[in-house]
């Protein structure tokens, strides 16, 4: 079978994130990452692949956005796809949630998987939905937050945690299947894999090349309008304590315990 | 008509309390809006009463579909056809992952503008206008829709619940066809409780553990804490260590665990995600202890501690004895 991973790349956690004051949009220049949510997505992947339980042909990364998310792809290779597609066109910029999924599951089209994988939610934005707005558009069952999956009788046997305590599903492939970070132990990539990830096959693609209508894309197109920002009601700032003397900080927080009268 | 349908998740012959918050949300804004509140449910064999219970929270008409329940994309099947038989001009939902996944795919079925994660809606020349917090809830972003419908998903007890005496509501039966990939997921066990079933709703004092505790024995010192505290203290979990099976599922705290807002609320080794935030932020006294500066907890604790908990908890537990016993 073929899997797909849907990467993305997003603004180091290290970096501050702000809002664009002119567009109301996140602003996502500066130093960025793959998003660490998507590296337990190829993780499982790969332990599908060496599971066994189904031959695995191929893993194929695939991303949406501007040209610095190569390094996303470039991460993900070297964490195990064998090689990645990039949809990078200037008429998808800006899109929404659900332009973005259209736009994504246009690209998997291309590739017909029976599987896709996701990150449970970015990094960044915070959407935990864009697996099954791509599911949607591809006509697949889906899952999300899923933390264990086995591949059983053809199908995937899937366990999330839900509204009323823990659900097993089981779902036919092809499937759109977003994972949260307890389903594994991302490994760490080889210094050869690093090495090696830069030439490994990158397929970067526009919109025409598979077929997404214009007309649906890009911030103009998108039904979600994002017409302004503003600053959350202000809340006083918590007392904070650099521990350096434990024995001193224990007194401090007692003291602040018995102020409010919590003893 | 500028109405708004409204998806209530039910589970053993009760609505959720995030659903019932958003049938309150409908009927306030779709008065706002010109329009009537309708609610929506889906299952096998919905109980009548239980559909029509919705009336007392402002929905004016239930409806009612035959499916699987616990799954999302029957859902979608089910609120497209209510929404092309017509008149529906939002579709709202309550905080809670099957809303997420049903919001999500609507809005790719109808090409329906969708905000998630809203906190506020507000109604503006027969319009909806959502507030969504971003960048950590560091901004508010505010979202409008250009498509026909416009799908609003809230977070986490962001909707008030607002009980009236209007009575029971009228309650029809909706027929839906299942599409092709909506039977292509099968629920094999729900509501599984993993671990013990200990009570943390009652408690006034919470002592939460997560990640930062490195192992499932670093619980014991949360406990030993909580034990020295004594009364009605209790120890709650973030997701990541009850999925890590370090802790009972019942003791979760977040957007699918328990909400709680306790006298104090003493977090230790938890960064604070959104998700965590959500079920405990109305706590009266936050304390978080983390070794790492930039955590978001930070952010909404009243009194933050960075260090080492390992450090931290046995003293504070041997402190908080001694001024017991004092």
């Amino acid at each position: 079978m073929k899997i797909c991973v849907l990467v993305k790349e997003v603004p180091d956690a290290a970096v501050e994130k702000r809002i664009d004051p002119s567009t109301g949009r996140m602003d996502r220049s500066g130093e960025k990452n793959l998003n660490p949510y998507d590296t337990h997505a190829i993780e499982a992947a790969m332990q599908i692949k060496e599971g066994g339980a189904v031959p695995v042909e191929e893993i194929v990364a695939v991303t949406m956005g501007p040209d610095s998310a190569v390094r996303a792809l470039h991460k993900a290779v070297s964490l195990g796809a064998d090689r990645s597609v990039h949809l990078s066109d200037a008429a998808v910029a800006g899109s929404d949630v659900a332009a973005t999924g259209y736009a994504l599951a246009k690209t998997l089209q291309r590739e017909k998987p029976d599987l896709v994988l996701l990150g449970q939610q970015s990094d960044d934005g915070e959407c935990y939905t864009i697996g099954a707005v791509v599911a949607e558009h591809l006509g697949m069952p889906s899952l999300t937050q899923v933390i264990k999956m086995d591949v059983e009788d053809g199908a995937l046997r899937c366990e999330r945690q839900a509204e009323y305590g823990y659900d097993t599903v089981q779902v036919q492939m092809p499937a759109v299947i977003s994972v949260g970070d307890a389903i594994n132990e991302p490994r760490y990539p080889s210094l050869k894999a690093i090495m090696g990830a830069k030439k490994k096959p990158l397929d970067a693609v526009g919109i025409a090349d598979v077929g997404i209508d214009a007309a649906k894309v890009g911030g103009d197109n998108s039904a979600a309008q994002w017409v302004a920002a503003k600053a959350p009601p202000a809340k006083a700032a918590g007392e904070i304590i650099e521990d350096e003397d434990t024995a001193e900080t224990v007194e401090k927080i007692v003291a602040w315990l018995d102020e409010r009268k919590l003893l | 008509m500028a109405n708004i349908l409204v998806y209530a998740l039910h589970y053993d012959g009760a609505i959720n309390k995030n659903s019932l918050g958003a049938v309150s949300e409908g009927a306030k804004l779709a008065a706002e809006i010109g329009g009537e509140a309708h609610a929506i449910l889906l299952g096998e064999n919905v109980p009548q009463e239980l559909a029509a219970s919705l009336g007392n929270y402002g929905a004016k008409k239930v409806l009612v579909a035959e499916g699987p329940e616990g799954l999302a994309q029957p859902l979608v099947d089910a609120m497209a056809k209510a929404i092309a038989d017509g008149g529906y001009k939002y579709a709202l939902f309550g905080g809670g992952l099957l809303g997420f996944e049903i919001g999500a795919g609507l809005a790719a079925r109808l090409g329906a503008g969708v905000a998630m994660e809203v906190t506020g809606v507000r109604a503006e020349g027969g319009e909806l206008i959502a507030e969504r917090p971003i960048l950590g809830d560091s901004a508010i972003s505010e979202i409008k829709y250009r498509s026909d419908v416009g799908i609003i998903i809230g977070r986490l007890n962001a909707f008030e619940i607002k009980e009236t005496a209007a009575g029971a509501a009228p309650v029809e039966q909706l027929s839906f066809e299942l599409s092709a990939h909506a039977s292509q997921a099968k629920m094999l066990t729900r509501g599984e409780q993993r671990g013990a079933d200990v009570d943390i709703e009652g408690a006034s004092i919470l002592i939460a553990g997560g990640r930062g505790l490195g192992k499932a024995e670093g619980f014991e010192l949360c406990q030993q804490l909580a034990d020295a505290f004594g009364g009605n203290t209790a120890v709650a979990a973030t997701r990541a260590v009850v999925d890590a099976g370090w802790y009972p599922y019942a003791a979760q705290i977040g957007q699918t665990g328990k909400t709680v807002a306790p006298k104090l609320y003493l977090a230790a080794g938890i960064s604070g995600a959104i998700q965590h935030k959500v079920g405990m932020q109305a706590s009266e006294n936050i304390v978080a202890i983390n070794k790492d500066s930039n955590a978001p907890i930070f952010e909404f604790s009243d009194l933050g501690i960075v260090g080492d908990l390992n450090k931290i908890l046995p003293k504070l537990t041997e402190a908080v004895k001694a001024k017991k016993g004092s």
